[in-house]
């Protein structure tokens, strides 16, 4: 929290233990952007992130639970309206997901798919860097500009993952992810409408995330929602590969709210490192006598 | 195909010489990656047969048993309410348990067709082993699962990517008997036709 405080700081600028933002100059130079551009990036970095800053200040404030903490390590005060839009997500989803017809699995060659998969995934890797930088992780910050170099040349523009093959696997991230490696708690469950499961934590980092991506700014507007599309492309070709995975949870459990929940919070925390829910669930415990 | 990787399996073998103070395990981290190793490859072998969907969830009941704790999973997910269960209900329970989740993931083991298992590590836990392993979907896509294997040499618990399925389970049932007000054989009875 405190490194949050210090950033958001009275001067309003962003100041990174004092250090000046030299990027946007070498940036400039290397792309042969007009003088003006080194200003606007200049004031998209001072006045963006102070704003955004003030919105996760106020969203990660994050709601903790009480003293004897939540019961099973899942914390849902929002329960009442969660399941509202759970129902409105459910919904969402059978519009679009339903119906005996051929998915994008199915219709798709697995060829294509995969490129798209691999375009998605190297245009979001400036982004990723990102987040590593932020969140101190320099070998793994490397990794991932290596990734991109590799991909973006050799790769056809990302259209292959080559790097996976010569053993520089993928590794993704977010600014949710860098919130909790600077210690702000994950906050209480929610479903957000038309994204699904999150948290507080998690939902403030999305909001972030919308200006973290340094693609964003160097890419032209019209070329760089290409890699917009390819993530929501991508996104959906995961929903129609799992879809019976999907489908089992979402319309053939007894209770898909209380599943969805243990499941994303689940694999959240494995991917952050976090104490599970549930973890000190001793399966050995139960008497199996008469099973 | 499944692979032990020596080098991680000689690693844990070393990790756990160097732990003198251990109680004699019944089960070594060898047999426990065997364990995992066969079941995936008696399942892959159904899923090629080509049976018709009702002999291969039939095939997939007789794998679960062979090679899961079926008594210890079956005593986890009913929890609390299995307490006051008679012992013909626990037998009954079991049995409808079983066959409920041979359906359930069996039609899942369809969207892993073309992929495959690799054993990545075994790891001494509390009671057991847990074997790691890497679940190679089509295309590039990969999946880390974990068997956690007990000292009766049968799995009793699968993680996939870090999502537990046996609390998952656990959490359905509950679910499905709270539904039911608390009537273990009516659970039965819907669990025998559900999955």
């Amino acid at each position: 929290m405190s490194l949050l405080c210090h950033m958001a700081g009275d001067s309003g600028i962003l100041r990174w233990e004092g250090a000046e933002m030299k990027l946007p100059t070498l940036l400039r130079k290397a792309r042969g952007f007009p003088k003006g551009f080194e200003e606007d990036w200049g004031l998209m970095v001072n006045v963006r992130p102070v704003v955004v800053l003030t919105v996760v200040l106020g969203i990660a404030g994050c709601s903790v639970p009480g003293p004897e903490g939540a019961p099973g390590g899942i914390h849902d005060p929002y329960e009442t309206q969660n399941r509202k839009v759970h129902d409105f997500n459910k919904k969402v989803d059978k519009t679009f997901f339903s119906g005996d017809g051929p998915g994008y699995a199915e219709t798709v060659p697995p060829f294509v798919q995969d490129r798209v998969s691999s375009f998605a995934d190297t245009v979001s890797l400036p982004q990723t860097v990102v987040n590593q930088l932020l969140q101190g992780r320099l070998l793994r910050a490397t990794s991932n500009t290596m990734r991109f170099t590799l991909n973006a040349t050799i790769g056809v523009g990302g259209l292959f993952d080559v790097a996976n093959k010569w053993g520089l696997k993928p590794d993704e991230t977010d600014f949710g992810e860098t919130l909790a490696v600077w210690g702000v708690p994950e906050g209480a469950y929610l479903e957000v409408p038309l994204l699904g499961p999150s948290t507080e934590r998690d939902a403030a980092g999305d909001v972030v995330d919308l200006f973290t991506d340094p693609l964003k700014y160097v890419v032209p507007t019209p070329d760089r929602y290409i890699g917009t599309v390819a993530k929501a492309i991508d996104k959906f070709g995961e929903r129609s590969q799992f879809s019976g995975t999907v489908d089992s949870v979402l319309y053939d459990s007894a209770d898909s709210y209380t599943q969805l929940r243990l499941i994303y919070l689940q694999q959240r925390r494995y991917e952050l490192g976090e104490e599970a829910p549930g973890a000190d669930f001793d399966p050995f415990a139960v008497d199996t006598e008469g099973f | 195909m499944t692979h032990l990787n020596r080098r991680h399996f000689i690693a844990a073998g070393a990790a756990l010489a160097a732990m003198p103070a251990m109680p004699a395990l019944a089960l070594t981290g060898q047999q426990a990656a065997n364990l995992v190793h066969n079941l995936v490859n008696e399942i892959n072998t159904v899923i090629a047969s080509g049976k018709s969907e009702a002999s291969m969830y039939r095939e997939f009941e007789r794998l679960f048993k062979k090679y899961g704790d079926t008594p210890l999973i079956a005593a986890n997910v009913l929890g609390v309410a299995g307490r006051s269960a008679s012992n013909a209900q626990r037998k009954a329970f079991t049995e409808a348990f079983t066959g409920y989740i041979a359906r359930k993931y069996g039609k899942r083991f369809r969207e892993f067709q073309g992929g495959r298992i690799e054993v990545q590590s075994v790891h001494a836990i509390s009671r057991g082993y847990e074997v790691r392993c890497v679940a190679h979907m089509s295309g590039s896509k990969t999946l880390e699962t974990a068997f956690r294997v007990s000292d009766s040499n049968r799995f009793y618990n699968l993680f996939v990517e870090g999502a537990d399925m046996l609390l998952s389970e656990k959490e359905e049932i509950g679910a499905m008997l709270d539904a039911r007000r608390g009537n273990i054989d009516q659970l039965i009875a819907d669990l025998r036709r559900a999955g």
